[in-house]
This record gives C-alpha cells, sequence and structure tokens, in this order.
C-alpha cells in the first residue's frame, strides 16, 4: 500500500521546548495546506519526564493517529529508546550528536550545539524536520516569525535564524527522506485542538459567563476562553471549587447569562449535586466533561471514554438531560453550540463528553460559517404567557416561558412587584414556592419529564460511514471516530463490506435513527476506550440489542486504525 | 413608595417564638427604608430553616443547594449587577457546608450581602451541633458535647479584610434593621451575622441569654479601626457587641468585567464580527 501519511514524532523532556516546536511546526503545515492529526502524549510533571507529540500529515484526508512513526525528533536518548520499537522499515530518527546514541543506520546525529545556542535547539529542530519534509524555508520561518512576534524582535531573529541554519545543514547534507507530496487543499485553514474548538463553539453561541476549577484535560478551554472573553465580554472566573463553579453558573445562568462550566471526573464528581440543581429549577448550564482515566484521580494527562454512565446518571433525582460527545474538532465547535440551544431551549442541564485525546488533538479545518450561526437569545424565551409570571408554568411541552429576576418577560427592566422570578430545589409550586402538596408533587415530576421529548425530537442522530448493507459494523461514539473510520476503511476487501455507526450524541438514544442499521449487519463490534464497553451496554438497555464483539482500549492511549485492526 | 404591605405576609413553618420571625421583620423594614421594591431585591439561600426566610416575602428567590448561596448569589450578581443580592441562610449552612465559599466571597469580594441567621444550633434537622456551638454543646446527636472549637464568623471576616462586618441581635427590631441598611449600602461584600434563638433545640443561648449580653458597640466606635475591630469580634461570653465591627473599602470584585456594567448579560448580544477576528487568530 502507498504511504499516505508521513507520523512525526517529536519526543523529549518535557521543559525542551518540545510543544513550542510542535505548535509551530503543526501550524506551517496547516499553512502549508496539508491534513493533519495531532496527538499529544505528557506526563502529569511540569519538567522532566518522558513527553511526545505526534504530528501525522497527508496531502489526502486523514482522520486518526496512528502508532507507526516515520521521522522520530528525539530530544534526549530516553526517547530512541522508548520509541525506536514504533519506528516505520523505511523511518529516520533526528537527534543531537551529543546525546550518546550508538551508530544506527536510521539515526541521523546532527550537530545541533554547532549550527544555533542550546536555547535555540528547538528551533534548529523545526528547520530540519521542515527541509526533511520538504515544506518551502519561508513559509516555516513566516510561521515562526507570527509565533515569536510578540517576545520581542530578538527572540524573533535568533529563532528564525537558528531555523535556517537547521534548514540549510539538511539541505546540504542531502538527507534521504521522503518528501511529502504537494498539498492540496486550500491554505487558509484554521488550527485548533479540541478543546479551543469547544471554547470557540462557546463563544459563538453566545456564552456569557464561564467558571471553572483547573483540572487536567479541561483547563485549556478556560485558556482559550481568557485569551478572548475581555474582547467578546464574557465573564469568567476560577472558582474556589469545582462545587461553587457550576452553582455560579448556575446563578448566572439564572439572571440570563448563557453559562458554562468545564471540568474532568473527579471535578465532575463535586458538580454533581448541582447537576440536579439545574434539573430541579430548570436553569440551563452546559457542562463539558473532558475525560481522562479514573477511577479516582487516574491518570491525569491519558485519555478514555469511561466517563459515560457517570455522566449519564450524575445527579440525584430524574430530570431531563442531553449528552453531546463530539468525534472531532469540527464537531466539537458545532456540537457545543448546539449544546447551549437544547439547555436553553429546554432549561435543563446539558453536557458536552469530551476525552484528552481531542480535547488536545489538533487538526486542520476549514473555518466555520458563522453566517449560519444564530447565538442563544435568552430572552427570545421568555414570552409573556403568564401575569403575573410563573417560573414553572405547567405546559404541555413541560417548558416553562423563562424570565430573569430584574427584568419582565420580555427582558425589559421590571416595574412592578408583580414581576418575580422565584426558583426552588425543593419541590415547587408553578410559582416557585417550596411546597409538599403530593399532587403538585406529580405534575411537576410530569412537567420535567415531558421535556425529554422535545430533547429527543432534536437529538443528532449516529452518521454512518461506509459500504451499503456491511458485513462488519462497527459502532463508536465520541473520539474514537476518526480511528475507527480509518480502520473500517482498511479492513474494507472485495469480499467484506465494512461500515461504522458513529454517535456524536449519546443521550437521548433514539433506537428509529440506528436500530435497522445495527440488527441488519453480519457482525457488529463495538469500539470504545474503556474496559466495559459502557456504550454497547447502553445501546442494549434502550433497545435490547446486544452488540456483538468488542475492541476496548484502557491503556491511556487513544484508540488507533493499528489497534482495531490488530484485533479483528 | 415601597410599602411594607407590598413585601406580603405569609404563613411560615417556623415555630413560635423563633427567632427568624424577627429577622424577617427587620428584613422587610431595611428594605422598604431603602426603597427598594421587591423586584430590584434577588434573595439566594441555601437549604435549613432560616434559609425558607425568602419565600416568606415578596421578592425575587434563588433557593439552591445547602451550603452554596454565595456561589449563586455572586453569578447572579456578575451577569445582572442592577440586582440588590442578599445571601441569607443559617449558620451551618453559610459556615458549615458553605465555609470554603465564605471565606472565596470575602477574598472575591462580590457586591452582595450575607446574612445570617446564627442560632448556633442545626434547626430543620432537629438539633445537631453547628459551626457556631459552644464547645461541649450537648445534643442528641453530640450526647458528650460538641468536641470542637466553635467558628468565629465575624473575627475571621475581619480577619481576612472583609468590607463590611456586623453582627445583629434578632431581639432588637429596629437596631437589626438598620445594620441590614447599612450592609445593603455597603459597596463590596458584607456580613451581617445576626444572634437568632431557636427556641426549640438550643436551650442554651436563649433570648434570654443574648438578650442580657449583647451590647450596642458605643456611638464613638471607629469601625474603621481593625485592630480594634478584631478585639471587639474576639469578645464573646459575659458580653457580646452588636453593630459593624468592620468596615473597609475594596475594589468590588464585578468591576473587573467593565462590561457588565453596561447592563444585564441577558440583552447584550455577541457580535459575530468579533467571532469571525478570533477564528482569524487560529489560521
Ligand atoms: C448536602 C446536604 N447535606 C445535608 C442536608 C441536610 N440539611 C438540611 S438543613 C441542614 C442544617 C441547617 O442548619 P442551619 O444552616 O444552621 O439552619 P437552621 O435550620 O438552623 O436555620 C442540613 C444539615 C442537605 N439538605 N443537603
Ligand atoms: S427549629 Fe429552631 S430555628 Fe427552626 S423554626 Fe424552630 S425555633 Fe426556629
Amino acid at each position: 500500500m502507498k504511504q499516505k501519511s508521513r507520523n512525526i514524532l517529536v519526543a523529549g523532556e518535557a521543559g525542551q521546548g518540545l510543544v513550542t516546536l510542535s505548535q509551530i511546526l503543526t501550524k506551517a503545515l496547516v499553512r502549508a495546506g496539508y491534513y493533519l492529526v495531532v496527538t499529544q502524549s505528557y506526563q502529569s510533571r511540569i519538567r522532566g519526564g518522558h513527553n511526545s507529540y505526534a504530528l501525522r500529515v497527508s496531502d489526502q484526508e486523514i482522520i486518526a493517529p496512528i502508532e507507526t512513526v516515520d521521522l522520530l525528533i528525539a530530544l534526549d536518548q530516553k526517547s530512541i529508546d522508548i520509541h525506536m520499537g514504533e519506528l516505520a522499515p523505511s523511518g529516520l530518527v533526528v537527534v543531537d550528536e551529543n546525546i550518546s546514541s550508538k551508530d544506527h543506520d536510521r539515526i541521523l546525529r546532527a550537530p545541533f550545539s554547532k549550527l544555533a545556542d542550546n536555547k535555540f535547539s528547538n528551533s534548529v529542530a523545526l528547520g530540519m524536520v521542515s527541509a526533511l519534509l520538504g515544506l518551502k524555508e519561508n513559509e516555516t520561518n513566516e510561521t515562526l516569525r507570527s509565533f515569536f512576534d510578540k517576545h520581542g524582535a530578538d527572540a524573533t531573529e535568533h529563532n528564525m535564524v537558528s531555523c535556517s541554519a537547521g534548514f540549510d545543514w539538511v539541505m546540504r547534507r542531502g538527507v534521504d527522506f521522503p518528501k511529502l507530496a504537494p498539498p492540496n487543499l486550500q491554505k487558509d485553514r484554521l488550527t485548533l485542538n479540541g478543546n479551543e474548538a469547544t471554547a470557540l463553539g462557546a463563544i459563538a453561541a453566545g456564552m456569557k459567563f464561564f467558571c471553572f476549577y483547573p483540572m487536567s484535560p479541561a483547563t485549556s478551554i478556560a485558556t482559550a476562553l481568557a485569551e478572548h472573553s475581555a474582547e467578546i465580554e464574557i465573564a469568567l472566573e476560577q472558582a474556589e471549587d469545582e462545587i461553587s463553579a457550576i452553582n455560579m453558573a448556575i446563578g448566572a445562568s439564572f439572571s440570563g447569562a448563557p453559562s458554562m462550566v468545564a471540568t474532568s471526573g473527579g471535578g465532575f464528581a463535586l458538580m454533581t449535586e448541582a447537576v440536579s440543581l439545574s434539573g430541579m429549577t430548570e436553569t440551563p448550564v452546559v457542562i463539558v466533561v473532558a475525560q481522562r482515566p479514573g477511577p479516582s484521580t487516574g491518570l491525569p494527562t491519558r485519555t478514555e471514554q469511561a466517563d459515560l454512565e457517570f455522566v449519564l446518571h450524575g445527579g440525584h433525582g430524574e430530570f431531563p438531560r442531553a449528552i453531546f460527545a463530539p468525534g472531532n474538532v469540527e464537531q466539537a465547535f458545532h456540537l457545543t453550540r448546539s449544546a447551549f440551544e437544547v439547555a436553553n431551549r429546554y432549561n435543563t442541564p446539558v453536557f458536552i463528553l469530551t476525552d484528552q485525546f481531542l480535547a488536545d488533538s489538533y487538526r486542520s479545518v476549514q473555518c466555520f460559517d458563522l453566517a449560519s450561526v444564530n447565538p442563544i437569545d435568552p430572552c427570545a424565551n421568555s414570552s409573556a404567557e403568564t401575569d403575573p409570571h410563573l417560573t414553572y408554568f405547567l405546559t404541555e411541552s413541560g417548558v416553562s416561558p423563562r424570565s430573569f429576576p430584574g427584568m419582565t418577560t420580555n427582558c425589559v427592566r421590571a416595574s412592578s412587584s408583580q414581576e418575580l422570578v422565584v426558583a426552588d430545589s425543593d419541590e415547587h409550586t408553578q410559582d416557585g414556592h417550596l411546597t409538599e402538596d403530593f399532587l403538585i408533587r406529580i405534575s411537576m415530576v410530569e412537567k420535567r419529564l415531558r421535556k425529554f421529548q422535545g430533547i429527543k425530537s432534536e437529538c443528532v442522530p449516529p452518521d454512518y460511514i461506509g459500504d451499503s448493507e456491511p458485513d462488519l459494523l462497527f459502532i463508536c461514539w465520541g473520539s474514537s471516530r476518526g480511528s475507527t473510520i480509518e480502520a473500517a476503511e482498511q479492513l474494507k476487501t472485495e469480499a467484506t463490506r465494512v461500515g461504522v455507526l458513529h454517535f456524536s450524541q449519546v443521550w437521548p438514544l433514539v433506537p428509529e435513527t440506528f436500530v435497522k442499521k445495527i440488527t441488519s449487519a453480519k457482525k457488529t463490534i463495538a469500539v470504545e476506550s474503556n474496559a466495559t464497553a459502557q456504550f454497547a451496554r447502553l445501546i442494549r438497555r434502550e433497545t435490547g440489542i446486544e452488540i456483538g464483539a468488542s475492541i476496548l482500549r484502557y491503556d491511556g492511549l487513544p484508540i488507533t486504525p493499528e489497534y482495531i485492526v490488530a484485533r479483528i | 413608595m415601597v410599602t411594607l404591605a407590598e413585601y406580603g405576609e405569609y404563613e411560615t413553618a417556623w415555630c413560635p417564638g423563633c427567632g427568624n420571625h424577627s429577622i424577617l421583620k427587620a428584613m422587610k423594614q431595611a428594605l422598604v427604608a431603602l426603597k427598594l421594591e421587591p423586584h430590584q431585591v434577588l434573595f439566594v439561600s441555601g437549604i435549613g430553616q432560616a434559609a425558607k426566610a425568602p419565600h416568606y416575602l415578596n421578592a425575587n428567590v434563588f433557593n439552591g443547594l445547602h451550603g452554596r448561596s454565595l456561589p449563586v448569589a455572586t453569578g447572579a450578581k456578575i451577569c445582572n449587577p442592577e440586582l440588590t443580592v442578599i445571601a441569607e441562610s443559617g449558620d451551618g449552612c453559610s459556615y458549615g457546608e458553605g465555609g470554603n465559599h465564605f471565606l472565596a466571597a470575602i477574598r472575591r469580594n462580590p457586591n452582595i450581602t450575607m446574612v445570617v441567621h446564627n442560632n448556633q444550633v442545626y434547626g430543620l434537622t432537629k438539633g445537631q451541633a453547628s459551626p457556631t456551638s459552644e464547645t461541649g454543646f450537648v445534643t442528641k446527636n453530640q450526647p458528650k458535647g460538641a468536641f470542637s472549637e466553635p467558628f468565629n464568623p465575624v473575627e475571621i471576616a475581619v480577619a481576612m479584610n472583609a468590607g463590611f462586618v456586623a453582627r445583629g441581635f434578632s431581639g432588637r427590631i429596629d437596631h437589626l434593621a438598620g445594620l441590614i441598611q447599612e450592609a445593603i449600602k455597603h459597596k463590596g461584600f458584607s456580613l451581617l451575622d445576626v444572634l437568632q434563638p431557636c427556641v426549640s433545640f438550643n436551650k442554651v443561648n436563649t433570648f434570654g441569654w443574648y438578650d442580657q449580653r449583647c451590647y450596642n458597640l458605643p456611638d464613638d466606635y471607629d469601625s474603621s479601626n481593625r485592630q480594634e475591630a478584631l478585639i471587639r469580634a474576639e469578645e464573646w461570653g459575659e458580653r457580646i457587641p452588636v453593630g459593624v465591627l468592620y468596615r473597609n473599602q475594596r475594589p468590588v470584585y464585578e468591576e473587573n468585567f467593565p462590561f457588565v456594567m453596561n447592563g444585564p448579560a441577558a440583552k447584550t448580544k455577541v457580535d459575530m464580527r468579533k467571532v469571525s477576528g478570533i477564528l482569524d487568530l487560529y489560521r
């Protein structure tokens, strides 16, 4: 098979400038017009340890990370020891000649310290990789310049000179490494990772309040928002804990601001009481749960999809919710917007379930079409249906028109004591006051649950990719999308038809949208990054259908096409 | 003109003789005296007997979770600074379950008022020791008496440089109403801890117990003197000072977000041209 992509692995200790190098290279590749899938692998420490940044690049569409390495930029000996086994037969390792590496015909020892000061060795490496891949020197240098601009002219100059030195050294040596095919994508694409896309989706949705308590891998959503919050007029707060974060978001939402919080499993554990509060008081809130392996603190910087059941059931009592699970960066943007819409249309908590792999994975994406984006207008849902306002007005849909304290139902400043908003976490009457009346209790339970029908009616159906009437059907959700699709492509032969059913919304499930697909396939396999096939179990619970087999990964690394193919 | 009538009269679920009734009365008096209309005020409470107070007057209310009134109040205030936001709850709710939020709110300094009904006991759950119960306070759940040292909220608040710290007594309604007004008028976070007898579960700190001990801070008391405030805040036992213990002007939290001062977040629209400009930064 012709090599479809080139997989570049930059590996070394934390603190060696590996992230900077990789980010500039990422951007340079996207700007040049290539497809890209980036996977970050790092340890839970600030300096030292072993980290790597894998950039899979191609002139053709690629959507998954792969394990075989074509070009290893080893910033230390450990990186060679760890990753040599992943090197393709035609692969190449670039390493500083001062690192005492055994001679090997696939190891290229480069005079880093002769080419530039140690401080700039990552820029030297950037120049070398650019030359090896066949990028244009001036394009890489331009990306480097825009990256370092904020660091001052001096830093920019030194880095650019170092980059050129690396570039020239490779050109003079005439290293034998297959160049990338010329790119064919349009050049003005965006370079985004999953968390950045989520942050931008929230901005485009009209979010006005965001609150968090730092926890990997959710924190970079806050970081991305912080860069733009003043300009876009979003109030952003780091709370004293996750309990406060979600309660603040609920308070903000109660007073009329579309609000979001972001956390990971342990932080979500603290939030669950308030998830239930959102359900009971019917105050919308969007909750991002960026999964990492558990239980408890688990593997803080690795990936897993094991919190589906937790997010599905997190919160006591019965109330409706929706759970989105983006499969890639584009979906992270669009589904975050959808999450705000659903939360605000049904006045209930809505989740975005991602994971470390997607959160940190950069891709090149077509710029989003904002013309079709309608930001949330909280005031639009507040038409005057009752006078005085009844927070929990019993309607057929279960949805009560909202009003905000200090404002009338039309979002005009309130002027009379008739225009009040009362919400309660205890069971309440239509006007929001606590009650212990059993009949009212029944009507309120039913009102809240009626909203679920509406949520169901606008549920995103799973998308199907592959041969019609497949013999082999993979079922996956969230970030396992790309790898499963690429594995399916590889497994397809004249005799075997293969398909993938991917769920980007995992709750509610609407059996009519997928049951036929599953029952008509000869063989079904669930692909998930967890140890117990949680999604397959959910499908069985909701439909009675047993998925025949499963391919599961729970070592903390993302699922790859190779991983799937090897287990067929 | 706002009148007491606008704040209404409701049947409560409180025991006859409970200090909560007087705090409610003082609250309504204070709101009327400040000419605040019910729709301009948002009460946020937690869970407990005290936390039901906002249900017994006519105003905007968010009655949330045990211990969580302050985060909700802070979020609501940021997104609509035009509201007068009052967090009102019991001592267990505010200092026990909500202890971390109490400390964070003092540091953050949002322009909200915290009124704590401090009966030194858990009322709604039938008489367990609370964070302010005195060591040795005997209950059915603490038959050997509470082991821990009591939490002194006003001392902690002064020590942390809170903007406004006061203590009131539910037995002195007019004085208390005055303190509530001062607390609401203060720009920034204000704590008003109100001593409140629980006739059902606290047989030690009764109306008489508080009434004998509480004395008003003298007219010449300088509430800007932090050292003096710490001394008075520590005073507890035979004599207990009530009044404004400490005042201190600090930057108000919401002002870190200049745009929120333009009006309620519900009415501001995101500018899609700016969003488009932000997307461009990722090219
Ligand atoms: C998370 C949680 N834990 C416990 C409770 C039960 N609970 C309800 S009220 C209360 C204590 C109330 O005491 P306090 O705040 O002093 O108010 P009081 O009833 O004395 O006015 C407790 C523990 C609860 N509702 N939620
Ligand atoms: S139990 Fe105590 S606090 Fe509760 S209403 Fe009765 S007297 Fe008041």
